[in-house]
C-alpha cells in the first residue's frame, strides 16, 4: 500500500469519506491556483475544525506525506499549488466568522472566511476589515495571512500583518500553539509576525484575530488623466510630497486604461497616457480639503484634466475599471502573464520606460496597472499560449522586468508572494547570510520541510547560479520587502 | 526525510500518478487547445469552443458566488472547476463519464457570470458540454426514456401537458397523492421531490386565452406578443392572468399566438439542443416579430432562453430579429413607464429573490424593484444575498433533490431575516419553489411573482 492510499484510509476513518478527495478529476481540480502553476497533489483534505488539522497534520506526518494549506486558490504564486504531491489542506468548510467584538474593534474567524465577507458582517456596525485585494470577493483570509495580502489601500492603511494581532496555529508535529492575542502588544516573541506571510511554511493557521477598522465618515474619488506618463509619475511623489497620504493611488496605462474603458466603461478618457486613481478617506471636512489640494498639485504635475467622482455610484463606477482590469485586459490577448514587483515611487516612469522596451525586445506588448503610491507594479505582458514560444518569451520578458525592480532598489515581489514562481528570484534580494538564517528559522517549525515544501526560499543549489550584483548583506535601510498574495 | 539543509524545491511534481503526457512538468499553457494527437471527449457539432472556455484565466473570483461551492466547498463543483473540466476533457485528459457528475450538479444560475472579470460565457459553455453528455445518455434505460418523453413530447405539447396536469389534480383532489406520500410509494418510486414540489394545478388552466388577442385599456401604448409558456399555464395560470391584466392596464394591446410553444429553455439547459432548436423555429413561425413594439415574457428562464434564439440558431437572421424583441416583462414596464393612475395602495413589507436568469441571464436588477417600489405604501426590504439561485433551476429540484432542498433551506432563513410579509420574484419556478420552501417551514407566507402584485394594485380580478 503506497503513502497516498495508506493516507486516505486514516483520513476517510478520522474525518469521514466525505472530506478526503482522491480520485483523479478531484485530485486534477486542485492541481492549480489563480497562477500559471500546475501540481498533483496525492489527496485533498477538508477539515471542518482544528481538530481535524491535528488529524490531517499527524497522518501527513506518520504517512511522510507534504502538506499544502488552500484557501480559495486565487494567488498567483503557486502558493497553493503541490508542487511535490501531497495533502493540499482545503479550508473552505471552516468559514465560521467565530466572534465580533466592536467594543474592542476585533474579529475572531477562521480560516476559510472570505475576506469581503467580513467587511459585509462588520458593515453595518460601521466597521471594516482593511486588506483589499482585488480578489476579495473570492479569497479567504488564511490565504490572505498565509501571503501578507495587500491590495489599493495598502497605501494607507499597511498590509495584513497590521491587521491581524493574533493566531492559532497547528505545528508541524500536530501540536496547537497561540500567538498573540487580542490585544496590540502581546509580551514574548512576535510570532503572529513571523507566521504573516509565511506562506505555509511554518504552521496551520485554524483561528485568526483581526483588527476591525471604523468605516470612514467620508471618501472622495479622483481621476486625474495625463498626456505624459511622466507627469503622472511625477504626481505620485508631488502628492506625497504635500503632506498627504492618500488611502489609495492607482495607475493605469494608456495601452491598458484604453482595453479596459472598452469593455468597463469606467469613463476613462481614450486618448490618455495614463491615469491616477487617488482616493482620500477621512473626516468630511479634512476630505474636502485635501480633494482640493490633490487637483492642486495634479494639475501642477501637468494632468489635463481632474475629475471629482460626483456620488457613490460614480466612484464605484470608477473603481470598477481597476478591480476588474485584468478581466478585462484577458479580453484583449489569449493570454497574459502578470507580474509582481516593487520599486521606488520616484523611478516609476523611468522603469514603465524600460519595462515598454523589454516587451518590444520580446516582441510582445506589456500593459501596466498598478499601486503607484507604494511603487507596487504589476506589469502584465500578453501573449498567445497556442504560439510555440510565446509563453516562454512572456516569461523571460517578466523576469527582466523584476529585475529591474530590483535594480532599482525594489522588491520582487510587492504582494503576490514568492511561493514556486519566484523562490529561484530570493538570491537577487538576499544574500546567502540572510537566506540561510531564514533557513534556520524555518526548520524550527517545519523541521522535516513537510509544510508546503519546494516554497518561498530556493533549494540550495540555485542560490550561486542566480546571484545578481546584490550586495553580500543588504543594509538596513534596504526597501523592506512587501509581500502579500492575492491579485492586484 | 528531508532536513532543513535540504528543503527540495525541484521544478517539477514529483506527484505520484501522473497520466497524461506533459504531467510531470509544470503546464505552461492555461488551457492548451487540444493538440492534433490527442482524442477530445466531445464528438458532437454543439461541442464547447476553445474560443469561450480558454477565456477563463482561472482567477477564481467567481468561487464564492457560486452556490454549490459555498455549499459543498470543492473546486469541482466551482464555476472554474467546472471550465477546467471541460477543458481537459476537450484536450483527451479526461473522458464523457467523469465530466458528468460535476456537470450535473451545477445549477446554471450564472450567478459566475455576473462576477467574472474576463466575460466568460458560462452558461454557454456548460450548456454545449451537456449536449455533449445528453448526446450520450447514462443512467437507467427507464430514466433515460422518461426523460426523453419528458423533453421531447410532454413539454412541447400543451395538450399532453393538459392531459398530465388533469391526471395530477385528480391525484391531488382524490388523495391519492396524500396516500402515496404517507405509504412511502412515492419515495420508492423516486417521485417523491416531486410530489414535494408539485403545486397545485391551477384551475381553470391558461389554455383557453390563447389565440386571441386582448385589447388595451385606455390609450394604446404598444402592441406586444405575450409568450405564455409551457407548464407555467397550468401551475401558474394566475401569474399568466396577470401578466396580460397588467399589460393591458398599461395599454398594451396583447396576442398570443396560437403557433407559439414551449421556449426550450429546459431542454437548453438539459442539453437537449435539437429539441429546443425544433421550439425555437415553431415560436419564429408563429407570428412576426415586425409586427409587434416586443415579444414579453413573465418567466425569466424563457426571456433568457429567447434572447439567446441567436445563439441556438447561429445564422438564422430571422432568430436573431426575434431575439432582439424579448423583453422580460419588469424590463419592459420599467422601460415604456408604468402607469400610476389606477394603483392602488398595498401597505406591506416585501423582500425581492432576484431570478437568477433575470440578474445573471440577462443582467436586469433594477427594473422589477423600480416596479415595486411604484407601489404606494409598499415597502421593499433587500434580502442579504438576494441574488443567490433558490434551489430551483429549471428541473434541477427534481434532479438533484438533496442540494435544492439544502439551498433553500438556507434562502428561507435568510427571507426570514428580512422580516418581510411577502416574498416576490420574477420567475414561476422559483415561485414554486419558494412557496414549497414556505410550505416546508411551515410558514404561510404569500410568494408572489412581480406582475400578480402589481396586478392586485391595480386591483385586476384574477
Amino acid at each position: 500500500m503506497g503513502k497516498a492510499e495508506q493516507a486516505r484510509r486514516r483520513l476517510s476513518a478520522a474525518l469521514g469519506a466525505d472530506a478526503v478527495v482522491c480520485d483523479r478529476i478531484g485530485r486534477m481540480l486542485y492541481e492549480y491556483d489563480g497562477g500559471v502553476d500546475r501540481a498533483l497533489p496525492d489527496l485533498v483534505a477538508f477539515p471542518s475544525s482544528e481538530a481535524d488539522v491535528v488529524e490531517i497534520v499527524r497522518i501527513a506526518a506518520e504517512c511522510g506525506l507534504p502538506l499544502i494549506p488552500r484557501g480559495a486558490g486565487t494567488g498567483l504564486s503557486g502558493g497553493a499549488v503541490a508542487r511535490e504531491g501531497g495533502i493540499v489542506v482545503s479550508f473552505n468548510r471552516m468559514r465560521k466568522i467565530q466572534a465580533l467584538d466592536y467594543g474592542n474593534a476585533r474579529a475572531v474567524v477562521e480560516p476559510g472566511v472570505v475576506n469581503l465577507e467580513l467587511s459585509q458582517a462588520a458593515a453595518p456596525a460601521g466597521y471594516l476589515f482593511v486588506p483589499d485585494p482585488s480578489s476579495q470577493q473570492a479569497c479567504t483570509i488564511g490565504g490572505n495571512v498565509a501571503e501578507n495580502s495587500g491590495g489599493p489601500h495598502t497605501l494607507a492603511y499597511g498590509v495584513t500583518v497590521n491587521h491581524i494581532t493574533g493566531l492559532r496555529a497547528v505545528l508541524a508535529d500536530g501540536r496547537v500553539v497561540t500567538t498573540g492575542g487580542l490585544a496590540l502588544d502581546v509580551p514574548g516573541y512576535d510570532l503572529t509576525g513571523t507566521l504573516v506571510g509565511s506562506e505555509g511554511t511554518l504552521a496551520m493557521v485554524t483561528a485568526i484575530a483581526a483588527k476591525l477598522t471604523r468605516l470612514p465618515e467620508a471618501v472622495r474619488t479622483l481621476l486625474a488623466v495625463y498626456s505624459r506618463i511622466e507627469s503622472a509619475a511625477e504626481t505620485v511623489s508631488a502628492v506625497t510630497a504635500a503632506g498627504i497620504t492618500p488611502a489609495a493611488m492607482e495607475m493605469l496605462d494608456g495601452f491598458t486604461l484604453r482595453a479596459v474603458e472598452a469593455y468597463i466603461h469606467a469613463g476613462y478618457p481614450l486618448d490618455s497616457a495614463a491615469v491616477l486613481l487617488i482616493e482620500l478617506e477621512g473626516l468630511a471636512e479634512e476630505v474636502m480639503q485635501q480633494a482640493e489640494e490633490v487637483r492642486r498639485v495634479c494639475l501642477a504635475c501637468g494632468a489635463a484634466e481632474v475629475r471629482l467622482a460626483r456620488d457613490a455610484e460614480d466612484r464605484a463606477r470608477l473603481w470598477k475599471g481597476r478591480k476588474h482590469a485584468f478581466g478585462a485586459v484577458g479580453r484583449i490577448s489569449p493570454n497574459f502573464y502578470v507580474m509582481d514587483g516593487v520599486i521606488p515611487r520616484t523611478r516609476i516612469a523611468a522603469i514603465l520606460r524600460q519595462g515598454d522596451a523589454i516587451g518590444r525586445h520580446y516582441r510582445l506588448r506589456v500593459g501596466n496597472i498598478f499601486h503607484a503610491g507604494d511603487g507596487n507594479l504589476h506589469p502584465l505582458v500578453f501573449y498567445d499560449g497556442r504560439q510555440a514560444d510565446e509563453f516562454q518569451r512572456a516569461l523571460a520578458a517578466s523576469r527582466e522586468i523584476i529585475r529591474l525592480c530590483v535594480e532599482a532598489g525594489g522588491s520582487i515581489s510587492g504582494e503576490h508572494g514568492v511561493g514556486m514562481e519566484k523562490d529561484e528570484l530570493m538570491p537577487w534580494m538576499f544574500s546567502e547570510a540572510d537566506l540561510d538564517f531564514m533557513r534556520r528559522l524555518r526548520a524550527v517549525w517545519n523541521p522535516a520541510g513537510r509544510l508546503n515544501p519546494g516554497k518561498l526560499l530556493p533549494a540550495f543549489r540555485h542560490c550561486r547560479e542566480t546571484r545578481l550584483s546584490t550586495p553580500a548583506a543588504a543594509p538596513l535601510e534596504a526597501p523592506a520587502r512587501n509581500p502579500a498574495g492575492g491579485p492586484p | 526525510m528531508n532536513d532543513v539543509s535540504n528543503p527540495g524545491g525541484t521544478a517539477t511534481s514529483k506527484s505520484s500518478g501522473a497520466e497524461a503526457p506533459g504531467e510531470g512538468a509544470i503546464a505552461a499553457l492555461e488551457m492548451p487547445p487540444p493538440s492534433a494527437g490527442a482524442v477530445s471527449a466531445f464528438q458532437t457539432a454543439d461541442r464547447p469552443r476553445w474560443e469561450d472556455y480558454s477565456r477563463c484565466v482561472h482567477c477564481g473570483l467567481c468561487l464564492n458566488v457560486c452556490p454549490t461551492f459555498r455549499l459543498l466547498g470543492e473546486e469541482m463543483d466551482s464555476p472554474r472547476g467546472r471550465i477546467y473540466q471541460i477543458a481537459q476533457a476537450d484536450a483527451g485528459r479526461i473522458g464523457l463519464d467523469e465530466l458528468r457528475m460535476h456537470l450535473e450538479r451545477c445549477l446554471d444560475c450564472r450567478a459566475c457570470e455576473t462576477a467574472c472579470p474576463s466575460g466568460v460565457q458560462y452558461g454557454r459553455i456548460l450548456e454545449a458540454a451537456r449536449a455533449e453528455l445528453a448526446a450520450r445518455p447514462a443512467g437507467s434505460a427507464l430514466r433515460r426514456r422518461l426523460r426523453h418523453y419528458l423533453f421531447a413530447r410532454v413539454l412541447p405539447s400543451r395538450g399532453r401537458i393538459r392531459f398530465y396536469a388533469a391526471l395530477l389534480a385528480a391525484a391531488q383532489r382524490s388523495g391519492l397523492e396524500a396516500f402515496g406520500r404517507r405509504s412511502g410509494l412515492l419515495r420508492a418510486l423516486g417521485l417523491e421531490p416531486a410530489a414535494r414540489l408539485a403545486p397545485a394545478v391551477s384551475r381553470p388552466v391558461f389554455h383557453s386565452e390563447i389565440g386571441r388577442t386582448f385589447p388595451a385599456r385606455g390609450d394604446r401604448r404598444a402592441r406586444v406578443v405575450l409568450l405564455a409558456g409551457c407548464i407555467q399555464n397550468v401551475f401558474c395560470a394566475p401569474l399568466n392572468r396577470a401578466a396580460l391584466g397588467v399589460l393591458q392596464a398599461n395599454g398594451c394591446e396583447v396576442s398570443l399566438p396560437a403557433g407559439q410553444t414551449c421556449c426550450g429553455a429546459l431542454h437548453v439547459h438539459a442539453g437537449e439542443r435539437e429539441t429546443a432548436r425544433r421550439l425555437a423555429r415553431q415560436n419564429l413561425a408563429a407570428f412576426n416579430p415586425g409586427d409587434y413594439d416586443a415579444i414579453v415574457t413573465a418567466a425569466a428562464g424563457c426571456g433568457s432562453a429567447l434572447k439567446e434564439y441567436g445563439d441556438l440558431l447561429a445564422g438564422d437572421e430571422r432568430a436573431r430579429a426575434f431575439a432582439a424583441k424579448v423583453r422580460d416583462i419588469t424590463e419592459f414596464l420599467a422601460a415604456l413607464g408604468m402607469r400610476a393612475e389606477g394603483l392602488r395602495p398595498l401597505p406591506v413589507s416585501v423582500t425581492f429573490q432576484d431570478a437568477c436568469h433575470l440578474a445573471h441571464g440577462q443582467r436586469i436588477r433594477s427594473a422589477p424593484r423600480e416596479l415595486l417600489r411604484a407601489v404606494p405604501g409598499l415597502k421593499l426590504v433587500e434580502m442579504r444575498r438576494a441574488d443567490q439561485c433558490c434551489g430551483s433551476a429549471g428541473i434541477y429540484n427534481l434532479e438533484q433533490p438533496e442540494i435544492a432542498v439544502r439551498l433553500l433551506e438556507e434562502k428561507m432563513e435568510l427571507v426570514a431575516e428580512t422580516g418581510a410579509a411577502w416574498l416576490v420574484t420574477a420567475n414561476p419556478g422559483c415561485q414554486l419553489q419558494l412557496q414549497a420552501g414556505v410550505r416546508a417551514a411551515g410558514r404561510s407566507q404569500p410568494v408572489l411573482h412581480v406582475v400578480e402584485l402589481l396586478a392586485r394594485a391595480y386591483g385586476l380580478n384574477e
